[in-house]
């Protein structure tokens, strides 16, 4: 689904990514951790097509398209979520209306109609379900005055309704209480299929204790140091990250 | 759950007005700043109709042969040649924060008037060329037939050319007419009313258009009647370097209400364009009116050539109980100089005002509300919501004044400026006048920037970048777009030319 070779990417002239490969296949969940500075944000923003990087070598592709060649938005409609670390707020514009311009606006470059009332309605209700977001935060305005846990809620919302093929989930675990862990983690469960793929990025073991990876990778200074199954992370969990760091400092 | 409507998306349209680019990448502030500036004029298109002018220039005997021209009665003559008189003696204002070239107000032509060809029974024997400018403006009569309750005197320069669903309203007794109309056949109601609330000598401005107005509307509420349809007039400045002033008087008499709504477009034109307006409003006892705007003249190219100056003096007077609420949306325009305001003269009386003014490019807008608090009790609202882009300047500038008397009086400001860009100035003049200790008035501002993040946010969920600017902007507006009535924005939404697809529930 999605290749990614030898990336390297700079803000402001500074290195932070510095040759990351990694392949997700449809049906996978991959998970991401490292200490903090070690690039994992910077990898989903570069990714999800944040302009402020730049991207000076490697290649990302992605269900045979050049990704590094599309824009944001284009990125987004060939079926690429971020759920961002800190959703941003737009005061005066609804939920529902916010995700309406979303869908049909994909539905557009894929050359469909727009998505008739009936069944985007249909659709809201199903999906909110799903993450137990209150109807009435549907209706408010996008992420204004949501606490950190609806913020949370409501990016696993807005993927469940937008049915993306790679959902990049970036710490979306940190800042919350454990029933809203369990209760994002189930919606990201709920919603994985043998079509789709989910890149887990995370700082702690806990959220992989709801959800399950296929495979772990530890991202350390802009490149991944190790990769394994899903034990890894207990691993990690148990010694830290500082045995790695060392084992990365011999070998440079 | 709450499903966006069409007015949500009007205050984009004037910003926006170029066909959205689909980029490759996400531009950054100044990309998207060039893309703003880079927008043109929609309407700049001139109608070819015969014109009966006056001479340029503005004297004693120009205010002679207009007044001749429209058949007055000798008392509108004087009414006249008095404001000439007052206007010959003041000076151009020049407090405000805008500048340009100050207009030859010799070198304008105070007259024109499209030749009259004969009277219309029917819309067939409209000139067949004024048709088709309707239908440039997607507001032909035809359609106006057709969206129900909305009422259109519609002015073209300076003579009504046809005004609909008259007899309807004449049955409530209602009279919704041509400002000449009224002069000739209500003379009395008009002649109680004109300058009572915006006198002769209010200002440079309202002088020159007491003195010079050649048409514009009046409408008559009668005691305890509900207007039951929206009222509508559509304005229009047609004649090359031809001043328009308007005159409009709304009278509501007791415990009545009507919702008022105007809106305006203007041809492409290299020269200024003076505009100066006079609208007052007369709310009698328990009597409400609502007054929405829809301003969108030509603002001038994205080099600051060009454009309208428009410097307009909107006032309401409120008996007791009453209520006036203006509500504005204010795109257009090179320099717009408009302080819509309220004397709440009666005891327990409202004043409203709720603004959107978008600048880009060169444009500057002086703008904000007077609340003149004079009765006990009295409430007054004012929410005002600037857009900054280009290299454009927005100003609030706003009184809040509370009399010896007015005990209890409120007050109500909130200012919220929004930036796009770093080099437009968004600015904030508020006075406030306190006269009566027990008077509360607060005063909120915030200014803020449309965020990249919040940008990028939107395209990450697939949208491009004029649809999240628009979505952000209607977001910012609501709560001003939310007091248009629901037909006005259906007009202005054709007019703006804005496609709403994918963006109403």
């Amino acid at each position: 689904m999605i290749k990614i070779e030898n990336l390297h990417a700079s803000i402001d002239g500074q290195p932070i990514l510095k040759g990351i490969n990694l392949e997700v296949k449809p049906g996978e969940v991959h998970a991401i951790m490292g200490p903090n500075g070690s690039g994992k944000s910077t990898l989903a923003s570069v990714l999800a097509g944040r302009e402020e990087y730049e991207i000076t070598e490697g290649s990302v592709t992605f269900e045979g398209k050049d990704l590094l060649d599309l824009g944001a938005e284009d990125r987004a409609r060939e079926g690429i979520f971020l759920a961002f670390q800190y959703p941003v707020e737009i005061p005066g514009v609804s939920n529902i209306n916010f995700l309406k311009t979303a869908i049909n606006e994909i539905r557009k470059y894929k050359g469909e109609e727009p998505m008739p009332a009936k069944d985007f309605l249909k659709r809201v209700k199903e999906k909110s379900a799903l993450v137990e977001l209150d109807n009435s935060l549907a209706s408010r305005s996008v992420n204004e005055g949501f606490s950190g846990g609806e913020k949370k809620r409501n990016e696993i919302f807005q993927m469940a309704m937008l049915e993306p093929k790679l959902s990049i989930l970036d710490e979306t675990d940190s800042g919350l209480d454990i029933d809203a862990l369990r209760i994002v983690a189930n919606g990201v469960n709920k919603l994985k299929s043998a079509d789709n793929a989910s890149i887990v990025i995370t700082h702690y073991q806990r959220l992989l204790d709801y959800i399950v990876p296929d495979f772990v990778h530890v991202l350390y200074n802009g490149k991944i140091i190790k990769s394994g199954p899903k034990e890894l992370a207990l691993e990690l969990e148990e010694k830290g990250y500082d045995w790695l760091k060392k084992d990365q400092a011999i070998e440079a | 759950m709450s499903i966006q409507t069409p007015q949500e998306l009007v205050v984009v349209a004037k910003a926006f007005q170029f066909n959205p680019t689909k980029t490759k990448t996400m531009a950054s502030e100044d990309e998207l700043l060039a893309e703003v500036t880079s927008s043109e004029y929609k309407y700049g298109f001139y109608t070819n109709i015969e014109s009966d002018k006056a001479p340029k220039g503005l004297n004693e005997e120009i205010i002679r042969l207009i007044s001749s021209k429209k058949n007055e009665p000798e008392w509108m003559l004087e009414y006249r040649l008095s404001a000439l008189k007052a206007w010959q003696e003041m000076i151009e204002p020049e407090w405000a924060h805008i500048s340009y070239p100050k207009p030859d107000f010799q070198d304008l032509h105070y007259y024109s008037a499209p030749k009259p060809k004969k009277m219309l029974d029917s819309l067939d024997d409209a000139d067949p060329e004024l048709l088709e400018m309707y239908k440039k403006l997607g507001i032909s009569i035809d359609e106006q037939k057709k969206l129900a309750g909305v009422a259109v005197d519609i002015v073209m320069d300076s003579v009504s050319v046809k005004t609909t669903f008259q007899d309807k309203l004449f049955e409530l007794g209602i009279i919704f007419c041509s400002f000449s109309e009224a002069v000739q056949k209500h003379p009395d109601l008009v002649r109680k009313y004109l300058g009572t609330v915006v006198p002769q000598k209010d200002n440079f401005y309202a002088a020159l258009n007491a003195a010079v107005f050649t048409d514009g509307s009046f409408c008559y509420i009668p005691k305890g009647v509900r207007c039951p349809m929206e009222l509508s007039t559509y304005f229009r400045i047609n004649e090359a370097n031809t001043g328009q002033f308007e005159r409009t008087l709304v009278v509501a008499d007791e415990g009545s209400y009507v919702s008022y709504l105007e809106g305006c477009t203007a041809p492409m034109r290299d020269e200024n364009q003076l505009h100066a307006a006079v609208v007052e409003l007369v709310a009698l006892d328990n009597a409400e009116i609502k007054y929405s705007t829809i301003q969108n003249w030509y603002p001038g190219n994205k080099e600051g050539k060009g454009g309208i100056y428009n410097f307009v003096t909107k006032r309401g007077l409120c008996e007791t109980n009453a209520k006036i609420s203006w509500t504005q949306v204010e795109t257009g325009s090179a320099v717009t100089w408009k302080y819509p305001g309220c004397i709440l003269k009666g005891d327990n009386s409202i004043g409203e005002f709720y603004s959107v003014a978008v600048t880009a490019n060169h444009q500057q807008a002086d703008t904000g509300s007077k609340m003149i608090h004079v009765g006990k009790n009295t409430k007054s609202t004012i929410i005002s919501k600037g857009i900054s882009a280009g290299v454009s300047n927005n100003s609030y500038r706003g009184l809040v004044n509370i009399g010896k008397k007015a005990t209890n009086a409120r007050n109500f400001t909130q200012c919220d400026s929004l930036l796009m860009g770093d080099k437009c100035g968004a600015h904030t003049f508020p006075y406030i006048e306190v006269g009566n200790k027990t008077a509360k008035v607060e005063h909120e501002a915030t200014t803020s920037k449309i965020g990249e993040d919040q940008i990028f946010y939107c395209l990450q969920r697939g949208m491009d970048e004029q649809t999240a600017i628009g979505l952000i902007v209607n977001g910012y507006c609501k709560e001003i777009l939310n007091q248009l009535p629901m037909e006005f924005a259906v007009e202005a939404q054709k007019l703006l030319e804005i496609s709403l697809e994918g963006s109403v529930g």
